[in-house]
């Protein structure tokens, strides 16, 4: 179980992980042996899983971000893993997820421009496997996005 | 726009797998020089194609059993202030992520919550009672993969 010491060390990584061990362990009110001998527990109890760096997409070039909600067809009993598969497949879906709900699943796709946009749905997207319906969202804007959990 | 040669895309490759890595690793996972891979790493993030970098929790283990996203969408256009209510929705800290769209809903939230019922209590308390706030829609998150996506 969690202590306080181990929320403030994870409330203070998540502000910023790439800060350096002996600034967080000020932050979290600690000293550097005591913080990285919790983070190593932290780590080794599977609830610290890694860093990942994040790519500003728009800094290369991809302007459009589109959110295509699926309804897949359930009569196939293989719909989800087909369609899974098949969009891994296409590199500008950069996030696949399923849900419980009216909607079965999602998929970000990223793109140049809507003309670029336009030739992937046409060509990669429309021919993904079970496709029962389709619904397209335009990110306008993203307001908060840190994914920071309340620990 | 910054434009990307091979290596440049093998060392994104590299640090979305494990942001942690130094340069000597770096390097060697793509065949540079520790120096050569420092300068290339310094220039992505200087264009801001390193964006920042994101800790991996698990979320399960830290006792947020649930994740849904909800569309919703405004009453009252043009009376409620978009800026008033993207901040009140931000303030929410189990709002993980604020999206604006353009489609069928107007905004797309990542909420977090312990349970079913500490869900339920978010919504209730904390979102319905937004002003501006008209039908909500909810799906249950069941699985996400995040992809490399096209580097």
């Amino acid at each position: 179980m969690l202590d306080d010491m181990d929320r403030r060390i994870l409330r203070q990584l998540q502000a910023d992980p790439a800060q350096p061990l002996s600034d967080l362990a000020d932050r979290a009110g600690t000293t550097v042996p005591v913080c990285s001998r919790r983070l190593a527990a932290l780590e080794k109890a599977g609830i610290l899983q890694g860093q990942e760096a994040v790519i500003d997409w728009h800094a290369l070039g991809y302007e459009v971000e589109v959110s295509l909600r699926v309804t897949l067809d359930k009569t196939e009993s293989r719909a989800f893993d087909d369609m899974i598969a098949a969009a891994r497949k296409v590199p500008e879906v950069i996030e696949i997820q399923t849900f419980l709900g009216r909607v079965d699943l999602r998929l970000s796709v990223i793109a140049r421009d809507m003309a670029h946009y336009q030739q992937i749905y046409r060509s990669h997207i429309l021919t993904l496997p079970h496709i029962a319906d389709i619904e397209a969202l335009m990110h306008i804007a993203r307001l908060k996005e840190d994914q920071v959990l309340p620990v | 726009m910054t434009e990307l040669d091979d290596i440049d895309r093998a060392l994104l490759r590299e640090l979305v797998r494990d942001a942690r890595q130094g340069a000597g690793a770096l390097g060697r996972a793509v065949g540079l020089s520790q120096p050569a891979a420092w300068r290339r790493i310094k220039r992505l993030q200087d264009a801001g194609v390193i964006k920042s970098r994101r800790l991996l929790l698990d979320r399960e283990k830290l006792g947020f059993g649930v994740t849904v996203f909800l569309g919703i969408k405004l009453a009252t256009k043009g009376r409620v202030s978009l800026d008033d209510f993207e901040r009140a929705v931000s303030a929410i800290p189990e709002v993980q992520t604020v999206e604006h769209i353009l489609g069928l809903y107007d905004y797309r939230l990542r909420v977090v919550a312990r349970d079913i019922p500490d869900f339920e209590r978010v919504l209730r308390r904390r979102v319905m009672t937004l002003s501006g706030v008209g039908d909500v829609e909810a799906n249950v998150l069941l699985s996400e993969e995040r992809r490399p996506g096209p580097i």
